[in-house]
């Protein structure tokens, strides 16, 4: 067993977190976000400067050939700082539909762009009624001609807006919920038939509902199957969830971490509140609660290599279990800790516990993912 | 023993419950439900109906427009305009200010306040905390010198909710900066229109605006605006603080709060049916529901030996009730949160008006859950509830 980065790795840690430190303070993070698209262009140009766009791409598509345990430090990474630009959308998951199931000429049609940060993606997958079902899609594609017409409705698409292509989720056959008969397809975001309608988050990113109406796109717009992406959107999902993992454990820690400064400099009854066993053992909890996150975000990591789909889905499950417990124990304590300035917008805190709240509830909430860990026969 | 209610009392939730349900403002009903903010005029229009009825500050003596109604229907009262949803009293004028009052005040001040808050013609705002002093409340910085027949004040308060639509603030101040912290500390009603204040708005994590700083530089305030006794404030802080008793548990609320989670739980699909037939979901709402009951009744006995200890002693169990109380009501914020899943996500651009269609009843989901951290931190943090508890009941 080795729970140690690489000299590589701990190089690219190192300077990701240089990158975060120098350009990515709360300051910063709130002009960021006061940008049309919600995050800011040049962050995005830095992070493609620095490799880190072009990750988890082979070499032979221009990338570094990087595994998931990279994908885990650099989503961390942006945990800690509350990173807004779209990575999760546009490098795990666009990029991972395109590595694990796009032709040749998608890969050399869609990988440059998202290496050299010219191009963002969004993933429009959730409907008014699927919740976290993967397999609920109610949105279709009918073939026509050599290409397809795309009709439905997604919902929180995050990115979407400024998004240069969708990813999306649509029924070739079957009905609403058959595991059988669900596509893929590159939609670009302004094709004739998409209307995006964006709005702010609650943890301060930028998400759209997205109507498709008569959409038509080319045969080259279908990515694999497109009538079997089922287990292919399960795989990218459990990448995603995994990256998300990943990037609560970071928050969990700078939440910590800024927890631990406040109630060591924070006065009342002439002693730092620090000094109350009650709130020492609060904050001891917290670290408890990240440790355990920590080492299930692991866990997931590992498992993207795992070839057992189910193995692999079931260890993602109890990860995001052991996280979403953790983030809502961790959250949740860091502004009861803070008292009333816990309660401000002003305080980077409260930014860290909404985020944290949101991922909670992203590609499937802790109950959710317990019923899979469960329904797959417990991972002990 | 007996855990009913008395054939009289029944007949008196009978009465008050028909009230409410014909008297509140659809519209005010409304936005209570879907946890949206209700503006002044809404508790101006609402207060004056109660008023109107004789209802306004049924807690009070009746010599000052109150009733004599029991602590158990007073108990009745809370818990059913709760349940409707009917808006609770502005809680710092009928609740906090008025029956200091009307306990330590002189007979003009008396004449003059007591009226204007039964109706609501002076909105009142609390001025305890300041940034150095929250829990540590006792350690309070905001001084008021006398000369000649007026205080100067000069200081900061902080965390002061609503003061941006306030006409009075009841401060807290230092009047003798040599006395042992609690000894040197005076209550004095403020006008907010005084030369000096300034108003600042805090915006809390939810993107609401109920709290503020308020900075008083140079007022200068009539001495005739002390309450009781110069440096005797403490003592009219402390019964301030434990009056509020009755209301702290909001087991009405609660119910209310449960009953719109399993109507929203039925409205909400997961799986191919509703969330409510979901078992698991189910037992969660049981489980908090047992909690609930169990809150009522331990706040039906603090009700009861109220009588027994006297008015205004507060019943150091009553620590329970605010420590419970607030855990549910985080619970119940928690539960809708997960009802909503992953549509609570969109931020409510357009606020409170009512425009958004697409996000109705959702868009203040993740919001409330949000704000509500607070209710386990002011009026006696939760920790500071347990540390009472430890030493006052447990004498630890
Ligand atoms: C939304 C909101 C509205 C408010 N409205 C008003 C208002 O209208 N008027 C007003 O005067 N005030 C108001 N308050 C202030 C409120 O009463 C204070 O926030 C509260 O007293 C806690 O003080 P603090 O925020 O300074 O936190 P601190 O006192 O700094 O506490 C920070 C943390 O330390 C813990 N702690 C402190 N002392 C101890 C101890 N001895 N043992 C163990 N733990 C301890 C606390 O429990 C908390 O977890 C409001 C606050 C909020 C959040
Ligand atoms: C707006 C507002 C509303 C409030 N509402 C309430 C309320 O409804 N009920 C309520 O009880 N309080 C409330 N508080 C907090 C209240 O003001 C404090 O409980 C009060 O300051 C305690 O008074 P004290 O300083 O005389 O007590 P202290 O004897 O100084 O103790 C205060 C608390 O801190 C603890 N404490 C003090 N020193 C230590 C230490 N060294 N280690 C561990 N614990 C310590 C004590 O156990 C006690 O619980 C409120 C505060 C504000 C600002």
């Amino acid at each position: 067993m080795d729970f140690d980065l690489s000299e590589e790795q701990r190089l690219l840690k190192d300077s990701v977190d240089g990158l975060l430190n120098d350009s990515y303070d709360f300051e910063q993070r709130k002009k960021y976000g006061a940008e049309k698209a919600g995050w800011s262009k040049a962050i995005w140009g830095k992070l493609a400067e620095q490799g880190l766009l072009g990750l988890p791409f082979a070499e032979a598509d221009g990338g570094f050939g990087a595994g998931a345990v990279e994908t885990m430090i650099v989503m961390q990474a942006f945990g800690r700082a509350l990173v807004l630009e779209p990575y999760l959308p546009t490098v795990v998951i666009a990029g991972g539909f395109l590595r694990h199931g796009g032709s040749a000429a998608q890969k050399a049609t869609h990988i440059p762009g998202i290496i050299d940060g010219s191009k963002t993606f969004a993933f429009a997958q959730l409907e008014k009624n699927s919740r976290y079902d993967l397999n609920d899609v109610a949105t279709t594609a009918r073939k026509k001609g050599d290409g397809w017409v795309i009709d439905g409705e997604k919902f929180v698409v995050l990115n979407g807006e400024a998004a240069d292509t969708l990813v999306v989720t649509a029924r070739t056959k079957g009905g609403q919920t058959e595991r059988d008969g669900i596509g893929v397809f590159l939609v670009p975001r302004d094709a004739k038939g998409v209307t995006v309608k964006g709005y702010p988050t609650q943890d301060g990113m930028r998400a759209a509902d997205i109507t498709f109406t008569g959409v038509e796109v080319g045969a080259d717009a279908a990515l694999g199957d497109p009538a079997g992406g089922l287990p292919l959107i399960e795989r990218v999902v459990d990448e995603a969830r995994t990256a998300l993992c990943a990037e609560a454990v970071g928050a969990m820690d700078e939440s910590l971490k800024i927890t631990v400064e406040y109630i060591k400099t924070r006065k009342q009854f002439g002693v730092p509140i620090g000094s109350f066993q009650a709130l020492q053992h609060r904050a001891a909890d917290m670290f408890v609660f990240t440790e355990q996150a920590r080492s299930m975000a692991m866990l997931a990591t590992m498992a993207s290599d795992f070839n057992d789909a189910k193995e692999r889905a079931a260890s993602v499950a109890a990860a995001k279990v052991q996280v979403g417990k953790s983030l809502k124990f961790v959250g949740q304590q860091s502004i009861q800790l803070h008292g009333g300035i816990g309660m401000t917008m002003e305080a980077s805190i409260g930014h860290y516990f909404k985020r944290l709240s949101i991922i909670e509830s992203s590609f499937g909430d802790t109950d959710y993912h317990l019923r899979r860990a469960s329904e797959a026969g417990g991972i002990i | 023993m007996d855990l009913s209610l008395t054939p009289e009392e029944q007949a008196f939730r009978e009465e008050v419950r028909a009230f409410f349900r014909d008297n509140v403002p659809a519209g005010i009903k409304k936005k209570l439900s879907e946890n949206r903010h209700t503006t002044k005029e809404d508790m101006v229009e609402w207060t004056r109906i109660l008023h109107k009825k004789g209802w306004a500050v049924p807690h009070w003596p009746k010599e000052y427009g109150g009733t004599d109604w029991t602590a158990v229907q007073q108990y009745i009262f809370n818990e059913e305009m709760q349940a409707t949803p009917a808006p609770p009293p502005l809680p710092f004028g009928v609740n906090m200010v008025g029956p200091v009052i009307y306990t330590f005040a002189n007979e003009a001040q008396k004449k003059h306040y007591l009226p204007r808050i039964a109706n609501l013609t002076d909105w009142w705002c609390q001025g305890f905390s300041e940034p150095g002093s929250g829990s540590d409340l006792a350690s309070l910085k905001t001084k008021a010198e006398r000369k000649g027949d007026k205080y100067i004040v000069n200081g900061q308060k902080t965390w002061t909710t609503l003061a941006q639509h306030a006409d009075w603030i009841f401060c807290l101040v230092r009047t003798d900066p040599a006395a042992k912290k609690q000894q040197g500390i005076s209550f004095l009603l403020i006008d907010m229109k005084s030369k000096g204040i300034t108003v600042r708005p805090i915006v809390t994590i939810d993107g609401g605006r109920e709290v503020n700083e308020v900075f008083f530089d140079d007022v200068e305030v009539p001495a005739e605006n002390l309450v009781g006794e110069e440096n005797k404030g403490w003592d009219y802080a402390k019964f301030l603080l434990g009056n509020e008793r009755t209301n702290i548990a909001r087991v009405g609320m609660s119910k209310e709060r449960l009953r719109r989670l399993r109507e929203l739980a039925g409205s909400t699909q997961a799986g191919g049916r509703p969330i409510i037939e979901d078992p698991k979901f189910r037992e969660k709402l049981a489980a908090v529901e047992v909690e609930l009951k169990a809150l009522e009744l331990t706040q039906m006995r603090v009700v009861a030996n109220e009588g027994k200890n006297g008015k205004g002693k507060p019943d150091p169990a009553s620590s329970v009730l605010k420590i419970k109380g607030s855990e549910i009501q985080q619970t119940l914020t928690e539960l809708m949160l997960e009802v909503a899943g992953p549509f609570a996500s969109p931020y409510d651009i357009h606020g409170d008006d009512n425009t958004n269609e697409t996000m109705d009843w959702i868009a203040q989901i993740a919001p409330t859950y949000f704000n509500y951290r607070k209710v386990s931190i002011y009026g006696g943090s939760n920790e500071i509830q347990r540390n009472i508890i430890s030493k006052a009941v447990l004498g630890l």
